[in-house]
């Protein structure tokens, strides 16, 4: 409950951001760049542009709280809708990476943890200390260097589908998703093959972290009392693993998890743009890069709501794996 | 004597540490018969741990038996390789730690935890496991069994944890429990309660112990037999009442004498030969004069209370005056309220109401945060309780000892100032050499010293002792005592000594204030008041302390 | 004292080859930074349109980019900009939080809890947007790099020094001092804070790196830098648009700058861990 408070600084903040954006907001709002005075009058005084701050802010809530986030110049559409067409395709990646991460930064941290200074152990520090070191966009250039123009395994890094597949009926916006319930398999392994390449170069920025953290928690478990107790009285070695150590050393997993899946949401920014990814990050982007600023703040605005469903989320599933957290 | 259920013959533990392999075990030689409850003593360091630690095989990983055998049964366990000594883990032998909270899972519930090492044992169905945890929780004395069966550790105070570790360790009828510290923490009426209810469940299911403590009082009442360790080997084995009166060892004698026991008086906590000197020191000391009539007592507490945001007030209605030169002390349980009335009159933190007059001067009125510029802070000093944190890890013992020289005595780095702080260290018997040291280059008995030469620096004449001695190991804690009682007598310094250890305040308080839940509930001449307690807690707090002259060895030996 | 810790640092890395490593990479790094221009063989900036995209020989040590310019001497004038920005971020984060942070921490109370509070949920949100947003509101300026990184890094500062500060508000050494004379304020500044600036060292160095990846980071998405001024971001991003076509050199050069500069740092925060714990000085 504790990130109600920031989604409203976030409003505030992206409120003033408008303020303080150069140029008039009206200027965007007008029809064309290229519109009157009078007419920017006349849209100043329809937006409340002339009334006191904290009026506009106000009626700002107000817009925001009926889900009106403005227009923006670029597509000429709502941004609301804007990026309801386009949060699907950031969901979908973000998920997906998450999945992959989480699957593979969990068992190497514990294979590492079980056996401390082994070789497993230095390989998966070594891997840790450089995954932490490569910049997302840098390491999804080579992996398209790499798999497409080296190997040509991967598809053209461009979109979600290629130009040969035609779009399933849209039903969850998840291609992946929408291409099985439409029992198209070819459709399927389309989306599937160009999702992997950018699923994994945002994977591989959050495994390091995610696997750093396991490993540390991990050993801080096995090294407990309560282990130790728990070897004392004999308990076989997956019960003295499974139960006791390792279901304690997913806890602050949890909560890094949660920090993870917002750097993601960051780091969505940049493998979109690698890619071409026709997500809400590189819709925001190009927004930015076009002065057309209400997209920007639909943007930040769409961000921090996820990050408050996001946290809500991993404190309801810390409180159920911590009984000594009430929710 | 029947063939011994445990025998460990010439153990040798050696752990790797960065600066090479350190033996902490050399060749120790001791058995244990079937029920037999046997002590295990020790200092810090004296490897009493590691040796049960070594015998249940859970050493951890740098350490390991580099010699000797250790046999259960007439087998050698220590060939045993270890996914097969599982088999012996708690079904054999199983422990008890020190700590009781941070030994069990804190997410799982204790039921689960009883039932889990029963099924690691026996074929049954989780059902009849759960029948069985409740039937152990029973046998333990928890209140409510069937409710606790689903609570998590943090629901449980201390003592209640550590019955639920017992109720762990017993679920396979062990032969043998090693029970490691298992009431240090603890408050001395729980740990009477955990003791007797430890020693019963062992004498009725004929379970052998070995009882590790530091406590050679705690040994003494509850073991037949006591074996006593020093750095890593043994020095001596006998029956608790030998061990008392007739000492063999030299390290025996002088860990005897350190103990204070219900009837010792300061100078007898060193051995015979090295009282003399004490005799000598407080023959000396010249008797303080009385203050004429009329004088206000020094330090004059009227209706303290101290009250936080939530909960029931942590001190109310708390009054006391002390002479010049006078001791006091102040004890009661954990959560007592004992260290919020220390800090207070220290002035430290501020009090919610009340009145405290020194010299007869109000020096409540001046709020905490500034009470640093008030002339009476050089007159009131504190010492704190454990050694290891109360130095200022960047600053050399020298530094610490100069810091209130410079802040109070308003003192100039330079020779003045080094001959002051060089004369401290000599009062407290701290070698000049090691003023240069940093902290973590000194012993926990030095450091204790330089925390009190700090204190005495600026010339207090009320000084706060807040369990001076409770992070120090007995022989230690003797000498720290002696150099206080010395301090006293010498500056006519008043002491308040805060405190959970009966034996220690009766041995050096002129008066003892009882407290519990943030009220006094006992005041008086400390001798009168510990030989007749006059309300029921006292007379419980009293009785929980293990007394080696009161126990009159009733444990058949 | 101050030749003790120089002394306890040299035993520190000989015994710890790595850290070493870490610290005479950093040690390049300001070397290049400082002397970047003069040392570089070409001029970053002069375009020679007949090599272009030539892929890294002797002459080219790195290659060439689409205009002909020498990515290697390129590499070696960017990381003056690419430094600074992120030391100036960094260490203006690493002030103000740590002082907001123990303050707060030794405080406690209502305050401490509500600034923990938000600092933690600062941290959860997702701090690369939020420094865009601040970027393209403050307008497209190297300084507003620097404030935008800055800010993003300042819950970590704060959220470090007051979790140091809150474990040792209550320990001995800290009422002592009180009771020798010393005010709060004067407790947290002279005595507390120098006990957990060794950690926050460790810290900060770790973040020089992060603060490195967020500005290429922003300069990669056309935040910031602007072209021709070589940048790592920059030139990565220039790149990406000859990836597709095998010219991997214009990526994997500038890539690998960023990497090494991360960790350095990254390793040298390890190592200062061990050389500034007064404990293991002997």
């Amino acid at each position: 409950m504790s990130s109600l408070p920031a989604l409203f600084g976030v409003l505030v903040f992206t409120f003033l951001l408008m303020r303080v954006l150069p140029g008039d907001p009206a200027v965007f709002f007008a029809s064309g760049p290229n519109a009157g005075k009078e007419e920017i009058e006349v849209i100043r005084k329809q937006m409340g542009l002339d009334k006191p701050i904290p009026e506009q802010l106000l009626r700002y809530l107000y817009d925001v709280g009926r889900g009106n986030l403005g227009k923006s110049l670029m597509t000429g559409q709502s941004v609301t809708t804007d990026l309801r067409e386009r949060l699907p395709a950031s969901l979908e990646l973000t998920l997906t990476a998450l999945f992959i991460a989480m699957l593979s930064a969990i068992p190497l941290g514990v294979i590492a943890a079980l056996r401390p200074g082994s070789i497993v152990d230095h390989g998966v520090r070594l891997l840790c200390a450089l995954g932490v070191c490569v910049p997302t966009f840098v390491s999804g250039l080579l992996l398209i260097y790499v798999f497409y123009y080296l190997l040509g395994l991967a598809p053209d890094p461009t979109g979600r589908i290629d130009v040969f597949t035609s779009l399933p009926p849209s039903r969850t916006g998840f291609l992946t998703i929408d291409f099985l319930l439409a029992g198209d398999l070819d459709g399927w392994w389309v989306a599937v093959r160009q999702l992997i390449l950018p699923a994994l170069t945002m994977a591989l920025f959050v495994i390091a972290p995610l696997a750093r953290i396991t490993r540390a928690s991990m050993l801080v478990s096995l090294g407990s009392d309560f282990v130790r107790t728990a070897r004392s009285v004999g308990l076989s070695w997956w019960r003295v693993v499974v139960t006791y150590a390792l279901r304690n050393a997913i806890l602050p997993v949890i909560t890094i998890a949660g920090i993870v899946f917002s750097t993601m949401l960051g780091a969505n920014v940049l493998v979109e743009k690698v890619y071409s990814w026709p997500g809400v990050a590189s819709y925001a982007l190009d927004a930015l890069l076009s002065s057309d600023y209400a997209p920007v703040q639909g943007f930040v605005l769409l961000m921090a709501s996820i990050f408050v469903v996001v946290n809500l989320m991993v404190d309801v599933l810390y409180g159920i794996a911590d009984p000594r957290v009430s929710i | 004597m029947t063939e011994p259920l445990l025998r460990i013959e010439d153990l040798h533990v050696t752990f790797s540490t960065r600066s090479g392999p350190v033996e902490a075990v050399r060749g120790v030689t001791l058995s244990v018969a079937p029920g037999e409850m046997l002590g295990l003593v020790g200092e810090s360091g004296s490897g009493k741990s590691v040796t049960g630690f070594a015998t249940t095989r859970l050493l951890d990983p740098a350490g390991r038996v580099s010699s000797g055998r250790i046999l259960y049964r007439g087998q050698d366990i220590t060939k045993i390789p270890d996914g097969d000594f599982r088999a012996l883990h708690g079904a054999a032998m199983s422990m008890i730690f020190q700590n009781p909270r941070a030994a069990l899972n804190p997410i799982r519930s204790v039921g689960l935890q009883i039932a889990d090492a029963i099924l690691s044992h026996k074929r049954m169905s989780k059902q009849a496991a759960a029948d069985e945890a409740l039937k152990l929780l029973r046998a333990v004395q928890i209140r409510d069994p069937e409710k606790r069966m689903s609570a998590y550790p943090h629901e449980l105070s201390g003592g209640m944890c550590q019955r639920v570790m017992i109720a762990v360790a017993i679920s396979c009828n062990p032969m043998l429990l090693i029970a490691d510290e298992p009431t240090t923490g603890l408050d001395v009426t729980t740990q009477k309660v955990v003791m007797d209810l430890l020693a019963g469940i062992a004498a009725a299911r004929g379970m052998a112990t070995i009882l590790i403590t530091h406590d050679l009082g705690l040994a003494a009442q509850y073991c037949a037999r006591v074996v006593v360790m020093e750095k890593g080997r043994l020095v001596e084995e006998a029956p608790p009442a030998r061990l008392f009166h007739h000492p063999q060892h030299a390290y025996t004698k002088r860990l005897v004498a350190a103990s204070p026991t219900a009837s010792s008086r300061i100078e007898d906590l060193v051995t015979d030969e090295e009282r003399g000197q004490y005799l000598a020191v407080l023959a000396a000391c010249k008797p303080q004069p009385e203050p004429p009539a009329g004088t206000p007592p020094l330090l004059d507490v009227r209706n303290l209370a101290k009250r936080y945001d939530q909960g029931a007030p942590a001190v109310s209605n708390f009054s006391m005056t002390m002479k010049a030169g006078e001791s006091v002390g102040l004890v009661g349980e954990s959560g007592s309220g004992k260290t919020t009335t220390s800090r207070m009159i220290c002035r430290l933190i501020d009090a919610s109401e009340g009145e405290i007059l020194f010299d007869g001067e109000s020096i409540a009125h001046l709020p905490a945060r500034e009470f640093h510029r008030s002339p009476h802070r050089k007159d009131i000093q504190i010492v704190f309780q454990d050694p290891n944190e109360s130095l200022n890890p960047r600053f050399t013992a020298f530094d610490c000892i100069a810091h209130p020289l410079l802040r109070l005595s308003r003192m100039r780095p330079g020779d003045a100032l080094r001959q002051r702080v060089e004369e401290c260290a000599a009062r407290v018997g701290l070698p000049i050499d090691l003023l240069s040291r940093f902290p973590h280059q000194l012993s926990g008995g030095q450091k204790a010293r330089v925390g009190i030469a700090r204190a005495i620096a600026c010339r207090p004449r009320l000084l706060v002792l807040d369990e001076p001695t409770a992070a120090l190991d007995v022989s230690v804690q003797a000498v720290v005592l002696q150099l206080l009682d010395r301090l006293r007598r010498e500056d006519c310094l008043a002491l308040l000594f805060v405190s959970h250890d009966l034996n220690v305040v009766r041995m050096m308080c002129d008066r003892t204030i009882v407290l519990r839940s943030g009220e006094i509930v006992e005041a008086g001449e400390s001798r009168a008041l510990f030989d007749n307690p006059q309300t029921e807690y006292t007379r419980e707090l009293v009785e929980a302390v293990p007394q080696v002259d009161r126990c009159g060895f009733s444990v058949q030996s | 004292m101050a030749s003790a810790t120089l002394r306890h640092a040299l035993w520190i890395l000989r015994g710890n080859r790595l850290t070493a490593v870490a610290t005479s990479g950093v040690f390049v790094l300001v070397a290049i930074a400082i002397l970047g221009p003069s040392i570089a063989p070409y001029d970053p900036i002069a375009s020679s349109v007949s090599e272009a995209l030539l892929p890294p020989s002797l002459l080219h040590l790195a290659g060439t980019d689409q205009l002909g310019r020498d990515t290697f001497s390129r590499l070696l004038v960017a990381a003056r900009l690419d430094l600074v920005i992120a030391v100036a971020a960094v260490g203006i984060s690493f002030v103000l939080g740590a002082i907001i942070g123990a303050f707060c921490g030794y405080a406690g109370g209502r305050l401490d809890r509500s600034v923990g509070r938000f600092v933690d949920v600062m941290m959860a949100f997702p701090l690369f947007v939020l420094a865009m947003a601040m970027v393209a509101a403050l307008g497209n300026r190297v300084e507003n790099i620097v404030i935008a990184t800055a800010i993003i890094n300042l819950p970590f500062y704060t959220r470090f020094a007051r979790a140091e500060v809150n474990v040792r508000r209550n320990l001995g050494w800290v009422e002592a001092a009180r009771a020798s004379g010393e005010s709060h304020s004067s407790v947290v500044l002279r005595f507390l804070l120098p006990n957990v600036l060794p950690a926050m060292a460790v810290q900060m160095s770790l973040n020089l790196g992060w603060a490195i990846l967020n500005a290429a980071g922003l300069s990669f998405i056309g935040l910031g830098v602007r072209p021709p001024t070589p940048e790592w971001g920059i030139m990565v991003a220039e790149g990406a648009r000859f990836i597709s076509t095998g010219k991997w050199w214009l990526v994997a050069f500038p890539g690998l700058a960023l990497m090494l500069a991360v960790l350095c740092f990254n390793l040298l925060g390890d190592g200062l861990r061990d050389i500034l714990d007064p404990r293991m000085r002997t």
